[in-house]
C-alpha cells in the first residue's frame, strides 16, 4: 500500500500523551526502534504514519528506515485494531482440525478480511501463524483470552460475547 | 519478589547446596507435618483450558476444610496438552497422583477422598504409576523436561533445589572454559533448532574468532516460528532458569559478556516468566558482575520479536535485535566471524541451551549414552494434529515414528487410518506410512524426505487432503517470505497459484510437472534457508501422494467436493 493510500487516523489526546512519553524515553536511541513501536502497537493498537515519522525524529533514524520496520512484522498494524482483536491461529495443527473453516467464517460474518477492522471499530481479524498451543488445536485469541477446540458453529457466540 | 536482601549473593557452591537443603526441608512431608502437597500445573494450554480456575478451587478448599498440613504450589506445564487443566497430589503415604481434567466437582472428590481419607480417587483414572493413561509419560525420558511439573518457575529456590545452577558453579571452578567446550563437544550435542550443527564446533569457532575490542555475543533463538512446535515456549515458561544457565556457560565458554534472548511476542507468558527469572537471578548475583565471586561478567537481556517467520533465520535474526527489517544475507561470513552488530556472535536455540547444565553435571558419557550413531541423546517433539495424546514428548534420539505416535501417542484419533507425519515445519515434509518404523534421528529423518526440524510433528489421518496441505504451507512460506530474492518471493507465489487451481479442481496435467520444476530451482536459487527448503512440504508430498494430487486434477474436483465423495463413499 503506498502511504497517501492509507486512511487517516488521528490519535487522541490522551493517547498522543502516552505516545510522546514513549518515544521521549528513547530519544537518540537508534537501536531501539523495534521496542519503541512494540510498546506504541501495545499502547494504542496501531501506529499511525504521524507517530512512525516522529519516532524516526526523536530516535534519530530515517524516517523510511521506521516504515519499512513498521511494515514488515505482523506485530505492527497501521491502522487501528478494534476493541476487540480476534487472532485466529493457523498453524498446521489448527488447520488441519479445522482453522480455515473458522476463519472463513468469521470473515463472512463480520464482513472484514484479516488485517482489517470493522467500521464501528469493535472488531479486528488477524491471522496468525502458530501461536504454539497446538495441544488445543484449533484456538482463537479474541484480545488476550485463548479458546480452544473451538468449534466452527460456536465461534460467533465466542466473538460476540465480548463485545465492549 | 523479595526473596534474597541484598547480601545475600550466591558466591559458592556451598551456598547452593545450602539453598537446596532448605527448600528439600520445607517440603518434606511427615506423618504428623504437612502430608500433602498440591501442585496446579499453569502453562499456556493448563491456563487456556481453566488451570487459574482450578487454583481458586483449590486454594479455596484448602481454607474451607481448614487443612493446615498442605503445601500449596504451582508449576509450569506437565506437557500433556491433552488433559489439561492438570493438578498433582503427593503426599507422605504413597507415589504421587495426577488428576486431570478437572472441574469444581472433581476438585471437592480430590479434597474428600484423596486428602480426607487418604484414598486415590480411583473413578477419576489419575495419572500414576502404572496406570493406562500413563503410557504417554512411561517411554519418555525426562532430561531437558526434568523440572517439568516439579518447580514454580517463579522461584529460583525451586530451580536451585533441582541442581539448578549447580553446573554453572563446577563450570566458574574449571577455569577458562576450554573444559567447557570439550565436554560439549564430546557430548556429541547438536542444535535442536533443526539443521543439527555440533554445538561444540559453533561455540569452539566462536571462542576463537577475533573481536577487535573484545566482544561477543550469545544470542538464545526463541524465536520459535515453526507452526506444530511449542518445546521452547514450553521450557521458556516452565523451567526459564535452565535457558539462562545454558547462556551463561555458553558465554563463559566463549568468552562473551553479553546475552541475548529473542523471543517471540506471540508468547506473553514466556517473556514475563523469563523478565521474572532474569531478574531473580540478578538478585543472587548469578547475572552481572563478578559471577559467583569469579571475574566472569555477564548480563543478559530479552529481546521481543514482532513477528515474522523468517527471523528464525539466524542472520534475519541479528538483523532484528539491530532494530530493522528482519531480512537474511549470504552466509560466510557466518555469525561466529561476523554476527550481531559486526562481532563474534554464538546463536543457540532455546532446547540446545536447556541441555547443556546437564552435561557440564553429568558428564559427555552421559549425555550420548542414549540417542543412536550421529545423533545424541534426547529430542523433545511437539506431538499434535489427529493422535490421541496431544503434548510434548521427550524421547531418545532413535525411537521409531510408530512408536512415538501409537505408544506414546495412543494412536489415531477416532481410530482412522494413519495417512503422513508433517515434520519440520514449512522447511519439512510429509513422512508416509511405509517410514514409520525408521529410527527418528536427523539423518533417517531426512533420508525418509524431512527434516527434524525444532521438533513439531502433526500427525495427519486419512481425513486431511495432501494437496490442501501442500497448498497451506505454501501459502504460509509465499506470506512470510522477506521478498529479498526473486526465486523465493516470485518462485513460491507460482507454485502457490499452481496449487490453489488444483485444489480447486482447475488443475492441468501439465502442473504436477511444473510444481517440480520450480521446486527445484526455488531450492537451488533461493538465498537464505527459507527458501531452500520453501518447497520441500510440496516435493514430499508430490512424491508419496501423488495420486491425491492426480485425482483433483482428472476428476476436476476442489478439495470440498473430494471430501464430500469420500465421505459418502464410507456410509
Amino acid at each position: 500500500m503506498r502511504i497517501a493510500d492509507l486512511p487517516k487516523y488521528k490519535l487522541l489526546p490522551r493517547e498522543e500523551d502516552r505516545v510522546n512519553h514513549i518515544i521521549e524515553s528513547h530519544q537518540g536511541d537508534r537501536g531501539m526502534v523495534i521496542p519503541v513501536l512494540q510498546k506504541i502497537q501495545k499502547a494504542v493498537g496501531f501506529i499511525p504514519i504521524d507517530v512512525q515519522k516522529k519516532v524516526a525524529h526523536e530516535l534519530g533514524v530515517p524516517e523510511k528506515e521506521v516504515y519499512g520496520v513498521a511494515t514488515f512484522y505482523s506485530f505492527f498494524s497501521l491502522i487501528p485494531r478494534g476493541k476487540n482483536n480476534i487472532r485466529v491461529c493457523m498453524g498446521t495443527a489448527c488447520f488441519v482440525k479445522g482453522g480455515k473453516i473458522i476463519a472463513d467464517r468469521i470473515q463472512k460474518e463480520l464482513k472484514i478480511k484479516p488485517g482489517q477492522t470493522t467500521p464501528d471499530r469493535k472488531y479486528s481479524i488477524q491471522v496468525n501463524r502458530c501461536l504454539g498451543a497446538c495441544g488445543l488445536a484449533p484456538i482463537i485469541v479474541i484480545n488476550d483470552h485463548l479458546y480452544q477446540k473451538v468449534n466452527p458453529d460456536e465461534v460467533m457466540d465466542i466473538i460476540y460475547s465480548h463485545k465492549d | 519478589m523479595g526473596l534474597v536482601k541484598k547480601a545475600d549473593k550466591i558466591t559458592s557452591l556451598k551456598q547452593l547446596q545450602k539453598i537446596k537443603q532448605d527448600v528439600i526441608e520445607q517440603n518434606l512431608l511427615t506423618e504428623h507435618g504437612p502430608r500433602f502437597k498440591i501442585t496446579v500445573h499453569l502453562g499456556t494450554c493448563g491456563i487456556a483450558s481453566g488451570a487459574e480456575q482450578v487454583k481458586k478451587e483449590v486454594l479455596k478448599n484448602i481454607e474451607d476444610r481448614k487443612h493446615k498440613d498442605i503445601i500449596f504450589s504451582t508449576s509450569g506445564c506437565v506437557g500433556f496438552c491433552a488433559l489439561e487443566p492438570m493438578l498433582t497430589v503427593e503426599s507422605y503415604f504413597g507415589k504421587p497422583v495426577t488428576y486431570y481434567q478437572l472441574d469444581a466437582e472433581k476438585i471437592e472428590q480430590i479434597f474428600k477422598i484423596h486428602l480426607g481419607q487418604n484414598k486415590i480417587v480411583e473413578e477419576l483414572e489419575p495419572i500414576t504409576e502404572g496406570s493406562e493413561v500413563n503410557d504417554f509419560y512411561r517411554y519418555q525420558y525426562s532430561r531437558v523436561l526434568r523440572n517439568r511439573g516439579q518447580i514454580d518457575p517463579l522461584n529460583i529456590h525451586h530451580y536451585i533445589a533441582r541442581d539448578g545452577y549447580f553446573a554453572l558453579a563446577k563450570a566458574l571452578s574449571q577455569g577458562d572454559g576450554t573444559q567447557i567446550i570439550e565436554a560439549v563437544t564430546k557430548s556429541g550435542l547438536r542444535g535442536r533448532g533443526g539443521a543439527g550443527f555440533p554445538t561444540g564446533v559453533k561455540w569452539n569457532l566462536c571462542r576463537q574468532a577475533e573481536s577487535a575490542d573484545g566482544v561477543k555475543y550469545i544470542v538464545c533463538n526463541g524465536d520459535e516460528g515453526d507452526p506444530g512446535a511449542f518445546m521452547d515456549r514450553n521450557l521458556l515458561e516452565s523451567d526459564p532458569h535452565s535457558i539462562l544457565e545454558g547462556m551463561l556457560i555458553a558465554g563463559l565458554a566463549i568468552g562473551s559478556p553479553k546475552g541475548y534472548i529473542y523471543v517471540r511476542a506471540e508468547y506473553p507468558l514466556a517473556v514475563q516468566t523469563l523478565t521474572a527469572a532474569i531478574s531473580q537471578a540478578k538478585q543472587y548475583g548469578l547475572i552481572g558482575k563478578g559471577i559467583m565471586n569469579s571475574d566472569f561478567d555477564f548480563d543478559i537481556q530479552i529481546y521481543e520479536g514482532a513477528g515474522a517467520f523468517v527471523c528464525g533465520e539466524e542472520t534475519a535474526l541479528l538483523k532484528s535485535i539491530e532494530g530493522k527489517r528482519g531480512m537474511p544475507r549470504p552466509k560466510p561470513p557466518f555469525p561466529s566471524d561476523e554476527g550481531l552488530y559486526g562481532k563474534p556472535t554464538c546463536i543457540n536455540n532455546v532446547e540446545t541451551l536447556a541441555n547443556v547444565s546437564q552435561i557440564i553435571l553429568n558428564g559427555p558419557q552421559w549425555f550420548n549414552s542414549l540417542g543412536t550413531e550421529t545423533s545424541k541423546g534426547t529430542k523433545i517433539f511437539a506431538l499434535a494434529g489427529a493422535v490421541k495424546n496431544v503434548g510434548l514428548v521427550e524421547v531418545p534420539m532413535g525411537m521409531t515414528l510408530r512408536d512415538i505416535v501409537y505408544k506414546i501417542g495412543g494412536g489415531i484419533v477416532g481410530d482412522k487410518a494413519f495417512k503422513a507425519v508433517q515434520m519440520g515445519g514449512p522447511s519439512g515434509g510429509c513422512i508416509p506410512e511405509k517410514f514409520l518404523d525408521i529410527p527418528v534421528d536427523y539423518e533417517k529423518v531426512k533420508q525418509a524426505g524431512s527434516i527434524m526440524g525444532s521438533g513439531g510433528m502433526i500427525v495427519i489421518d486419512e481425513d486431511t487432503c495432501m494437496a490442501n496441505l501442500a497448498r497451506y504451507f505454501m501459502d504460509f512460506i509465499q506470506d512470510e517470505s522477506c521478498g529479498q530474492c526473486v526465486p523465493c518471493r516470485i518462485g513460491t507465489r507460482r507454485m502457490l497459484e499452481i496449487l490453489e487451481r488444483i485444489t480447486k479442481g482447475k488443475g492441468e496435467e501439465e502442473d504436477l510437472e511444473k510444481l517440480e520444476k520450480l521446486g527445484q530451482v526455488i531450492k537451488e536459487t533461493s538465498l537464505c534457508g527459507l527458501g531452500k527448503t520453501a518447497p520441500n512440504p510440496v516435493l514430499s508430498s508430490l512424491k508419496y501422494f501423488r495420486n491425491e494430487f492426480e485425482e483433483h486434477i482428472s476428476t476436476r474436483k476442489s478439495c470440498e467436493r473430494l471430501h464430500i465423495k469420500a465421505k459418502v463413499k464410507k456410509v
